[in-house]
């Protein structure tokens, strides 16, 4: 399981959609990073992703990893938000029998793992239908 | 000096399970619940949803439409009956999700179905005192009903989220009254999953008691009579008790009808009144006089009178409004689904 | 940089080995291979292997295995990418002799994955993924093929149905493989029957949980004929490329964009192109990982893979044969050990010993062995032995 301090440290990124934008060739970088790998510069500026997106290919997970047997079977897919930047999360509140890639969606906070009973509450971010 | 709301949201989840459902499983006859608690179905939040999450999303709604940079917020006090952990205030999640971090003020607050008032009461307070310029006030709740009890047709799930301020308001706090006693109507000890209640104990000595009593003492303080107001919100653990309250305080059906939810809603307890007056500021025009009265078992009401101002209009479009939230695409599950959700089957783990 | 001979290659039979620990697997192989090459020292051991940590506690393996071989205190080297973890080994190895500061190395790879519950094997191998953007949310291995998988289907029309055709030829194959994890025939219906794991993928389109190692021995192909009796097949190119640990992150998230990359680097040290190619040994470790590598190793042209498996032309017999040891899906998949399986079989095709299995006068063979979902992938390329058996 993932522990408080790991959880911890991405919060910036899990909770507010914090990324950064290279100075240098505009690519934008989630999670922030020391050195853009498109042209290798080392200044960057702090940007909020959009939090609207466009559906570009996505699964339903009927065997689920340990901690989301619960919750299956889930859609998990990859989601083109505006600036380029695609990341992967769940799909919820949606028809698992009519989700197709192009579909339009947002992002919305929501508990996305936990350590068991007594464990740490893990959050962060799902897509909802727009 | 003038305070008051100057943003308000709501979050209502998507999911909804249907009076019938329930009572087929416990051999109930789900017309005479309907139409005794005047209930039809209500809002089922899924596993991943709760306090916290839909406290976020709430609130990201209320600083929308406050217009405000979320960092001056300096206090937060989400009231509920579910917060997520016993022990880890709910509030710091909803602060750092926000952008309200680090210079502000938290705590969790719990007085059963009026946490969420308290939290405003306070919040609304401090900016009174000249403490902060913003505070922040949510009522918000994921509550449980026992399995075939009563209360698991109007358990339910929902948030409302206020900023209150002393500029730019869209309802000025005209009076506010408080009336509390012990009264042991409605309780859960520690590590008790369901709560439980008195039965009839709940209504006359408690509920209407309380409400009444809180009602007549604000209208009285503030010198005004049902007439002079345009709204009424009430606590709404069901579709019936805040009518009957209403009526017996001399509100009509039009006064009250906008800001009662809980027919299709449930009752999200924490978020109970709140919610209601969210659905009566998407709604409202200036100069409109709303009284709200919540209810928390235990037992006491907080009263408020809200004078609405020109600065409405601009703001109720911002965000999801209530009544829209409410009948947008809900998704119902059957009993066995809703009770996975919910916890109240689980699967034997190590 | 000297040129590099393979003289030695060694396996066990793969599958659920209850009764043997990580490091007796390891040694079994070991010894076959040695023992194959006929020599009597080692000078270097490399081992790869995913996770000795997770699936048996077990780290330090260079100094652990190379005391069980015997042959202590030569150096032992654990070397790690994922499920490339072999043919990264591999190409430590051939580095090292082609330098010139070893003679006579081993290259192996082992996994011992049964020794903890499915869900401790998975979330062992979901290490390959990147653990706060990706399994974070919730997705599983078979999750992020799936999604490749959905991405081809849609944009080149790849089917279902030719998914499972992969499946179905490489359990052929390992029909005649007998260190095969699985050596059973199945049906496209049953593949496309089997359970659904992460949509559109089945459990027949997945590769199993396997106990097994490999091992193959190199030296100096200067030396090779002294050394041992054994044809020598020379290494003919070794090349390793990198992409972006995240899905999300490729640029075409049906591009293998490190397999295209490594495959270039390989094709042009060995001064030959795809349509030279007698076989190849991919990292079928689900059936649409089959398809992304034949078109990002040029075997066919992008967009086309789907049709090679059902058509024949990546068959035994076909133009140009993919798997023929059964690959990942029949053969098994204990991670770290995959790569050097790849390279012994390439060595016994190219020798004229695989048998039932044989790919008719095969001169140049070409292995991939892949990480993740294509983070990392290490190519090599082997050419006929000297004095090879036809």
């Amino acid at each position: 399981m993932i522990g408080p301090v790991r959880y911890w440290r991405e919060i910036p990124q899990r909770y507010r959609y914090e990324a950064a934008r290279c100075s240098g060739c505009g690519k934008v970088f989630f999670p922030p990073r020391l050195v853009c790998n498109a042209c290798r510069g080392r200044e960057f500026k702090p940007v909020i992703l959009p939090q609207a997106g466009t559906l570009e290919t996505f699964t339903i997970i009927r065997v689920a990893p340990t901690g989301f047997e619960d919750q299956a079977p889930y859609a998990v897919g990859v989601v083109r938000l505006a600036d380029s930047v695609k990341v992967t999360a769940q799909i919820v509140d949606c028809d698992l029998e009519t989700l197709a890639t192009g579909q339009k969606l947002r992002l919305e906070f929501r508990k996305v793992q936990q350590d068991g009973a007594s464990g740490v509450l893990c959050y962060g971010y799902k897509f909802v239908p727009a | 000096m003038e305070v008051g709301i100057r943003g308000y949201g709501a979050y209502i989840p998507r999911h909804r399970i249907r009076v019938e459902e329930i009572a087929r499983v416990w051999g109930a006859d789900a017309p005479t619940y309907k139409r005794g608690l005047g209930l039809r179905e209500k809002s089922v939040p899924t596993p991943d949803q709760d306090v916290i999450t839909m406290s976020v999303e709430a609130a990201r709604h209320a600083i929308r439409r406050a217009g405000i940079d979320p960092v001056k917020i300096g206090a937060i006090y989400i009231g509920s009956e579910s917060h997520p952990y016993a022990v880890k205030p709910s509030g710091t999640v909803v602060a750092e999700a926000i952008g309200a971090t680090p210079e502000i003020h938290c705590a969790d607050f719990e007085f059963a179905c009026k946490a969420g008032s308290e939290g405003m009461f306070v919040a609304l307070s401090l900016v009174k005192a000249g403490q902060m310029e913003f505070a922040m006030g949510i009522g918000a709740d994921t509550s449980q009903g026992a399995p075939g009890d009563a209360l698991e047709y109007s358990a339910s799930a929902g948030s409302a989220a206020y900023i209150f301020a002393s500029t730019q308001l869209v309802a000025v706090c005209e009076e506010t009254y408080a009336f509390m006693t012990d009264t042991p109507d409605f309780w859960r000890r520690e590590y008790q999953f369901y709560p439980r209640h008195g039965g009839r104990f709940t209504g006359e000595p408690a509920y209407f008691k309380h409400t009444l009593s809180c009602a007549r003492g604000l209208m009285k303080k503030a010198k005004v009579k049902p007439k002079d107001l345009r709204w009424a919100v009430f606590h709404q653990p069901n579709g019936k008790f805040p009518a009957k309250a209403a009526e017996e305080l001399g509100f009509t059906a039009e006064q009250y009808g906008q800001g009662l939810l809980s027919p299709t809603l449930g009752n999200t307890y924490s978020g109970a009144s709140p919610l209601g007056l969210t659905a009566v500021l998407d709604v409202a025009k200036p100069g409109d006089r709303i009284l709200m009265v919540s209810y928390g078992s235990g037992a006491g009401s907080d009263g408020f009178i809200w004078r609405v101002t020109d600065r409405i209009a601009k703001v109720q479009k911002l965000a999801p409004q209530t009544r829209a939230q409410l009948e947008d695409r809900p998704i119902y599950v059957d009993y066995g689904t809703y009770a996975k959700f919910r916890g109240k089957i689980r699967k034997l783990t190590e | 940089m000297r040129e590099v001979a393979v003289i030695g290659v060694g396996m066990n039979k793969w599958g659920e080995l209850w009764e043997k620990s990580h490091r007796r697997i390891w040694t079994e192989a070991a010894l076959a291979a040695v023992d194959d090459a006929g020599v009597d020292r080692v000078d270097a051991m490399y081992v790869g292997c995913m996770s000795g940590g997770l699936f048996v506690g077990q780290e330090h393996l260079g100094a652990l295995l190379a005391d069980e071989l015997g042959m202590g205190p030569i150096p032992g080297t654990r070397v790690e990418s994922a499920c490339a973890s072999g043919g990264l080994a591999f190409r430590q190895a051939y580095l090292a002799v082609a330098a010139g500061a070893h003679d006579i190395v081993l290259a192996t790879g082992v996994e011992k994955m049964t020794d903890v519950d499915g869900g401790a094997a998975t979330y062992a191998l979901s290490t390959a993924a990147d653990q706060e953007y990706e399994c974070y949310q919730g997705i599983t291995f078979p999750g992020l093929y799936a999604m490749m998988a959905r991405v081809h289907m849609e944009r080149y029309g790849t089917t279902r149905r030719q998914l499972a055709d992969v499946a179905v030829k490489n359990h052929a194959h390992g029909m005649f493989n007998d260190l095969a994890q699985f050596r059973m025939k199945v049906t496209a219906e049953q593949v496309m029957g089997s359970a659904a794991v992460a949509d559109p993928l089945r459990l027949l389109d997945c590769s199993p949980i396997t106990d097994g190692a490999a091992a193959v021995v190199l030296c100096p192909l200067e030396m090779a004929r002294k050394l041992s009796k054994q044809p020598a097949v020379r290494v003919a190119a070794s090349a390793h490329a990198t992409d972006r640990i995240a899905l999300h992150e490729r640029d075409d998230m049906a591009d293998l964009a490190s397999t295209r990359h490594a495959a270039a680097l390989a094709y042009k040290q060995a001064g030959i192109g795809p349509k030279d190619l007698s076989f190849c040994e991919v990292h079928d470790c689900f059936t649409i990982a089959e398809i992304l590598v034949i078109e990002a190793l040029g075997l066919v042209p992008r967009g086309k893979g789907g049709a090679a498996a059902g058509s024949g032309l990546t068959a035994l017999g076909g133009t140009i044969p993919v798997n023929p040891s059964g690959g990942l899906k029949s053969k098994g998949h204990p991670v770290g050990a995959t790569g050097i399986a790849q390279i012994r079989e390439a060595v016994l095709q190219l020798r004229g010993e695989a048998g039932k299995r044989q790919v008719p006068k095969a001169r140049w063979g070409l292995t991939q062995n892949m990480g993740g979902t294509g983070a990392s992938t290490v190519v090599h390329i082997f050419e006929r032995a000297l004095g090879r058996k036809r």
